[in-house]
């Protein structure tokens, strides 16, 4: 590709312009600090010219440079991990290390910006270089994290709370007509934010402790039962003193399929994984040949573990005969649905086991790359998944001629920041190019333009792992257990009000009842009033549900979805209207903001759901949650309004019924089509607004 | 061939024929079935290109024949039998054998559900077509509730230099700006989405000021907003000060006086005044762009211009 680049040295600004993908580049004024330049500089390298932020060197670059570019020097997919960089070092990304970012990765500031602006993980402001993101959301909430969080807040401080509430500060701001001074140091002391499901369902209430610094820290504290213990979990990372102790496995892993190495193997250890039986299936598939990987993988009928059910088998085969290359492999690990931890269990578990299914993923489909995008907020996943990378590495099972065969592939992690949509496979690819991870429009597919433009195959880390036993055991073997639709085993990710919340591996097949009686049933033996199934994005279902079978035919006749696996438990005493807002409220965060109905709907839904759990309940339970007043002008308007302007109930419900129906007809995404979807069946199936005593005697 | 050896170079000889072009090959074509009758395409068409076609009338926001259609403001939705959703006509190509249906009661309470959340958002008063398309659809926006006290864009308006205004409380957020900001057009990337969700705005670098941020002022974002969140100074001016008569306005082609591309502008006046300049979309020069001279350098039209000058004639 004939691709010149072109500098001109303005008095003010560098311009810079790009033929053959014309770019006019202008990056004015700040300058980084060393330490921002130091963090950027360990990432890309020392600056090869005076163009690309270096010192200027008058002899070397002269006043025109001229290089390829589109080939040798587009290296737009590092930004997030130069935000990471930085991130991670000081705490922040302030606009002389965005404009040192954009000079060294030739990225225009204002879309940089837009990318740094759009997850959660980033800051733009200084904070304090210690930062508690403890979990707010529906598992969590169901072990008192509101009051934990309020308090902890008190005691430590909030900095604009959620990252919503940043988000409202940021967009006020915006809304001024000029920008006001911005902070130029970080406010002294720790700082507590409020964060979606941190996928610790199992073990409420969670926290991620982030240290930013030279070595940066991020621990994740679990069972969290008092704000003490996150101020001293703060304190502790601010003094340098030993961080809080790294989570450990679940309190309950049950499964004796994909699970079963899981307690019994080192997770740090490449003979231990050997010794369970590891790199077996790589070398079988190695010893076959990709058709007959495939068509093991097609035989066995593999639906795709991570919500959307797709034939395994026939994503692998599209993928693999398309002519385009390269073909990349792109491990979805960004494990975001509420009430879902499946994926950080194998990842921090067994991590060979991803490895080693992504090699032969990579194999089978003609890939020499693979990625795994891995959730911002899984710490010791990416430590362990890192560690196994590196050992294969060592042990030839990645990198040249694997095996001393012909098939040669490497895995990278990269990090999300703090996006539940960039778990949709094209959000995650634009995330992954260093775009902001708004979702593409279906078709073309993946497997025809995914990644870079090129064939893509995109699997769940479950569904990766479940090819392992495929390849050993043949296809139709394997496809023995479980029905004839779903076959093999599926891991659900029970919590909430049951007595030993944990991961269990079924076959398909069994019921419900079945799963929460292996879970030890409705804790302190309670009522059961109803269940969440596959999460935010999921269903909820009545007690009448306990004899459905989890399969994925049973589930969708009965109108509702096994999504991610989530199987979440609302006894008696849980406040069903607190759940619903929070999941509306986590939709209305997680929208990228792309499209109408998904941009707009969601607030409206928040608005709508606030007035039917004012008028459900009454007015002396104020909105549970904490941004319950609704935003008018960049203000905090309270929600009180006299009761008579009230739209009644009856039409608030029919509201939320078209509203849902237009989300889900004209999203974009599977985000916008399922925003609706908790709230629906839970009206509809639970009765929510319906019949509450309290409700002025209405009758409907 | 050694280094010392002279190169013998040759004309051909010349053609006793006109040379022609290579024959296009014959594009293929799809037939796809919009509202019960068929209609023919060629292979590459959209739905919208098809339903045009059968002068089908499809509202559309963030769509324009001369920018990449990116299907987000979703009112150009169509439902196509098979698809679990509904579709946007304006970037799903058409394939044969579809059957598509433009007002089915699904597409109608998409559409109206859709316009009721942006009118309930963002100030239309100054577009025309998207009021249009409420009255048209029936749509209620204080369905959700009284404008006061709902979550709107509503901001103060953003004057920082002397060409053009930006109000963004009537934004959409149809990203035709950035667009043309970008590969579309200009190539300057002084504009992008940031943020995210009911928070994601058009915004510069830390949202500075344009005169601080890579705007070159060329005005094309001026061009192809449909709502007037940007708009060029006379505009804003006449419009703030109650002075707008669009019955009194005319729109004149001429050619741009600067330099020798010759592109076609089209120039508003309106009572002896240069309110804005525009170029027609479908001219092959500019296909509606135009540089900061073109869109803006029309001041020395006006009278006033000269009265320094005729000030020092006055002297002498």
């Amino acid at each position: 590709m004939a691709c010149s680049c072109v500098f001109v040295l303005g008095s003010s600004f560098l311009t810079l312009v790009r033929t053959g993908s014309l770019l006019d580049l202008h990056i004015i004024g700040a300058e980084p600090a060393p330490e921002e330049r130091a963090a950027v500089d360990g990432l890309l390298g020392p600056p090869e010219s005076g163009w690309l932020g270096g010192a200027r060197n008058i002899d070397r670059d002269g006043r025109v440079s001229r290089t390829g570019l589109d080939e040798v020097t587009d290296r737009r997919d590092l930004l997030l991990p130069a935000f990471h960089a930085v991130q991670d070092r000081i705490g922040w990304v302030s606009r002389g290390a965005l404009n040192y970012i954009c000079r060294r990765l030739i990225v225009p500031p204002a879309e940089a910006w837009g990318v740094l602006t759009f997850y959660h993980l980033f800051n733009t402001e200084p904070e304090p270089p210690v930062v508690a993101h403890v979990c707010d959301d529906i598992a969590c909430r169901l072990k008192g994290a509101e009051a934990l969080v309020c308090s902890a807040e008190q005691i430590v401080g909030s900095g604009g709370a959620s990252a919503s509430a940043k988000a409202s500060a940021r967009l006020a701001e915006a809304r001024e007509a000029f920008p006001r001074e911005r902070r130029r140091s970080a406010p002294p002391g720790g700082l507590v934010k409020r964060s979606p499901c941190l996928g610790q369902c199992d073990r409420p209430v969670a926290a991620l402790i982030i240290g930013a610094g030279e070595k940066p820290t991020a621990t994740t504290l679990v069972n969290v039962a008092s704000a003490n213990e996150i101020a001293l979990a703060l304190a502790n990372v601010r003094s340098g003193a030993a961080s809080a102790p790294p989570s450990t496995g679940p309190a309950h892993v049950v499964g004796s399929k994909i699970l079963r190495r899981i307690g019994h193997v080192d997770p740090r250890s490449l003979d231990s994984y050997r010794a369970h039986g590891g790199y077996l299936a790589l070398a079988r598939a190695l010893d076959v040949g990709p058709r007959a990987v495939i068509d093991e993988v097609t035989a066995s009928n593999l639906l795709g573990r991570g919500g959307a059910a797709f034939p395994t088998g026939r994503k692998w085969d599209a993928v693999a005969r398309e002519r385009a290359t390269p073909h990349f492999l792109v491990c979805n690990a960004d494990e975001s649905e509420p009430g879902t931890f499946k994926d950080r269990v194998l990842l921090e578990e067994d991590p060979f086991a991803t490895v080693e299914a992504m090699s032969i993923a990579g194999f089978a489909c003609g890939c020499s790359r693979g990625f795994i995008y891995l959730r911002g907020e899984y710490p010791l996943a990416r430590e362990r998944v890192q560690q196994a990378i590196d050992s294969a590495h060592a042990a030839g099972l990645l990198g040249d001629r694997i095996l001393g065969s012909q098939f040669s592939f490497d895995i990278e992690i990269r990090r999300g920041a703090g996006a539940y949509i960039c778990g949709e496979e094209t959000a995650l690819f634009n995330s992954l190019e260093g775009r902001r991870g708004e979702p593409r429009s279906k078709p073309p597919f993946p497997a025809e333009v995914g990644l870079f433009g090129k064939p893509t195959v995109v699997n769940n880390v479950e569904t990766l792992v479940n090819v392992l036993d495929i390849v050993l055991e043949g296809g139709a073997e394997w496809a023995k257990v479980g029905t004839r639709q779903s076959t093999g085993t599926r891991l659900f990710c029970v919590s909430g009000h049951v007595a030993r919340a944990g991961l269990y591996e079924l076959p398909f097949g069994q019921t419900v009842g079945e799963l929460l009686e292996l879970a030890g049933g409705v804790a302190d033996g309670r009522r059961l009033q109803g269940i969440l199934l596959g999460g935010a994005a999921g269903t909820f279902v009545g007690p009448d549900a306990l004899s459905l079978k989890l399969t994925f035919e049973d589930v969708r006749a009965a109108g509702a979805t096994l999504g991610s696996g989530v199987v979440m438990v609302f006894d008696e005493t849980a406040d069903l209207g607190d759940t619903l807002l929070r999941i509306a409220k986590f939709m209305e965060d997680e929208s990228c903001g792309q499209c109408v109905p998904c941009r707009v709907g969601t607030v409206r839904q928040v608005e709508i759901l606030q007035r039917l759990v004012r008028q459900t309940f009454g007015g002396a339970k104020a909105p549970p949650l904490q941004e319950g007043a609704v935003r008018s002008g960049g203000t905090l308007v309270p929600p009180s309004r006299p009761a008579s302007t009230v739209p009644d109930r009856v039409r608030d419900l029919a509201l939320l019924t078209e509203l849902g129906q237009a989300m889900r007809d004209a999203s974009i995404c599977g985000l916008g089509q399922t925003a609706s979807s908790a709230v629906e069946t839970a009206i509809a199936r639970l009765r929510v607004f319906r019949h509450d005593p309290r409700v002025n005697g209405e009758q409907e | 061939m050694s280094d010392t050896e002279a190169i013998s170079f040759r004309l051909p000889p010349r053609s006793s024929q006109i040379p022609t072009p290579p024959e296009r090959p014959q594009r293929k074509l799809v037939e796809v079935t919009i509202d019960g009758g068929a209609v023919t395409v060629p292979e590459g068409a959209t739905i919208l290109d098809a339903c045009r076609a059968a002068h089908k009338d499809i509202p559309t926001l963030c769509y324009l024949d001369t920018l990449t259609p990116i299907n987000v403001c979703r009112v150009c939705v169509v439902e196509l039998e098979g698809a679990r959703v509904l579709v946007p006509a304006c970037s799903r190509k058409a394939e044969t054998g579809m059957v598509i249906h433009t007002d089915s009661p699904r597409v109608h309470t998409s559409r109206k559900v859709v316009l009721e959340l942006l009118a309930s958002s963002v100030d239309l008063s100054t577009a025309d077509d998207l009021q249009q398309r409420l009255r048209e659809y029936g749509a209620d926006p204080q369905r959700f509730g009284s404008l006061a006290g709902i979550a709107t864009v509503h901001q103060p308006v953003k004057i920082d230099n002397d060409l053009y205004v930006r109000d963004y409380s009537k934004c959409v957020l149809c990203y035709k700006c950035v667009e043309a900001c970008g590969t579309d057009a200009q190539n300057t990337f002084a504009i992008a989405v940031a943020g995210r969700g009911f928070h994601a705005h058009i915004s510069t670098e830390l949202d500075v000021p344009l005169p601080e941020s890579a705007c070159v002022y060329c005005g094309n974002c001026i061009a192809v907003c449909p709502t007037g969140a940007l708009m060029a100074k006379p505009e804003f001016e006449l419009r703030q000060a109650g002075e707008w008569a669009p019955e009194r306005q005319t729109a004149t082609d001429t050619i741009c006086p600067y330099c020798g591309v010759g592109c076609t502008l089209t120039v508003h006046v309106q009572d002896e005044r240069i309110i804005k300049v525009m170029s027609p979309l479908d001219n092959d020069v500019t296909r509606g762009n135009l540089c900061v001279k073109g869109r803006f350098g029309f001041e020395y039209v006006h009278p006033e211009r000269l009265s320094p000058a005729e000030d020092r004639n006055s002297e002498r």
